[in-house]
């Protein structure tokens, strides 16, 4: 199974990885909560689904997303 | 668990000081992960500029150079011709490429040079806060053109593509983006191509990228990078203008 880490204290919530980005839609800028340079950072809602396609690692500027398998 | 996708070994550990959605940070990535790939990163010599990406030497993971305001071309000039083993590519936005170091980039083009020019292309001046640069499209505001570029008074953008296509000498031009996924696969192999040229011994290469600037445009980042699709690759048309690799065959 496919795994997507987030590294949430580097993003800096500029959401490019959650608009169209993902095939299957699991991305989302966490509503609730904050890092400490005050962004929200993405987050995964449902990790069962990701196909590790690796599209939200490409557009990501930081990178502050990383891909398992 | 193996890492299929993460920070290369050719960017360092430092976080960029970009602002958020800026392109800078996914065309930093395409080069270090192509350092590695392609392992040149022990021979490769990076030139960075003047403007937001002033500090790609410590971005890079491997040896760079300062430089000052558009002379980026004439110092990789230098050091391609006392290290001619080495990788020399220059890495410029379009203030300092287009504005200010034009007679560099036009001359080293005429001399096919054996380098490459990343050129970054966000169609303002970034760093000092959003003013018209060369490359700003007609109509488009600015902190200097507040009403939108007026091209009586303004002038026209540059296309520096199509400019330099007009010269014998670039052995290869691309225009790409940094938008969406597909595109920024383009721009990993429009990048890899080019250094493979110059390690070929081909000559000059540029490659054009156009790229968000959410903060000089004054919108979020998903707004600038549909702006890019709907507008700006309008006006910078995407696609290879000058191959002569695939001209001999």
């Amino acid at each position: 199974m496919p795994e997507v880490k987030i590294l949430e204290e580097v993003c800096k919530g500029c959401g490019l990885c959650c608009d169209n980005v993902c095939p299957v839609g699991i991305l989302r800028l966490a509503p609730d909560r904050i890092n400490s340079s005050g962004y929200h950072p993405a987050e995964i809602t449902d990790m069962s689904k990701c196909i590790g396609c690796g599209y939200c690692y490409m557009t990501c500027p930081e990178p502050a997303i990383e891909v398992y398998k | 668990m193996k890492l299929l996708f993460g920070r290369p070994a050719g960017l360092t550990d430092i976080n960029q000081r970009y602002c958020p959605g800026c392109g800078h940070g996914i065309v930093h990535r395409l080069i270090g992960e192509l350092l590695v790939e392609m392992n040149i990163r022990e021979k490769t010599i990076g030139v960075a500029p003047v403007g937001c990406s002033v500090f790609a030497d410590e971005y890079f993971n491997c040896d760079m150079i300062q430089v000052p305001h558009g002379r980026a071309p004439a110092v990789a000039t230098g050091i391609k011709r006392t290290r001619p083993d080495c990788m020399v590519f220059t890495y410029q936005g379009d203030g300092d490429l287009a504005a200010i170091g034009t007679a560099e980039m036009i001359h080293v083009a005429a001399r096919n040079e054996n380098i490459t020019i990343i050129f970054i292309n966000n169609a303002i001046y970034g760093m000092t806060g959003g003013q018209l640069a060369p490359t700003t499209l007609p109509g488009m505001r600015s902190t200097t053109s507040v009403k939108g570029r007026d091209v009586v008074t303004q002038g026209y953008p540059i296309k520096v593509c199509e400019l330099l296509n007009a010269l014998d000498g670039p052995y290869y031009l691309e225009r790409v983006a940094v938008d969406i996924p597909r595109n920024i696969i383009k721009t990993k192999k429009a990048i890899k191509t080019a250094f493979q040229y110059q390690l070929d011994n081909k000559g000059f290469s540029l490659i054009e990228i156009l790229s968000m600037c959410p903060t000089g445009w004054g919108v979020t980042p998903v707004q600038a990078k549909k702006w890019i699709a709907e507008v700006m690759a309008n006006y910078y048309p995407l696609g290879e203008l000058r191959n002569r690799a695939k001209e001999a065959k």
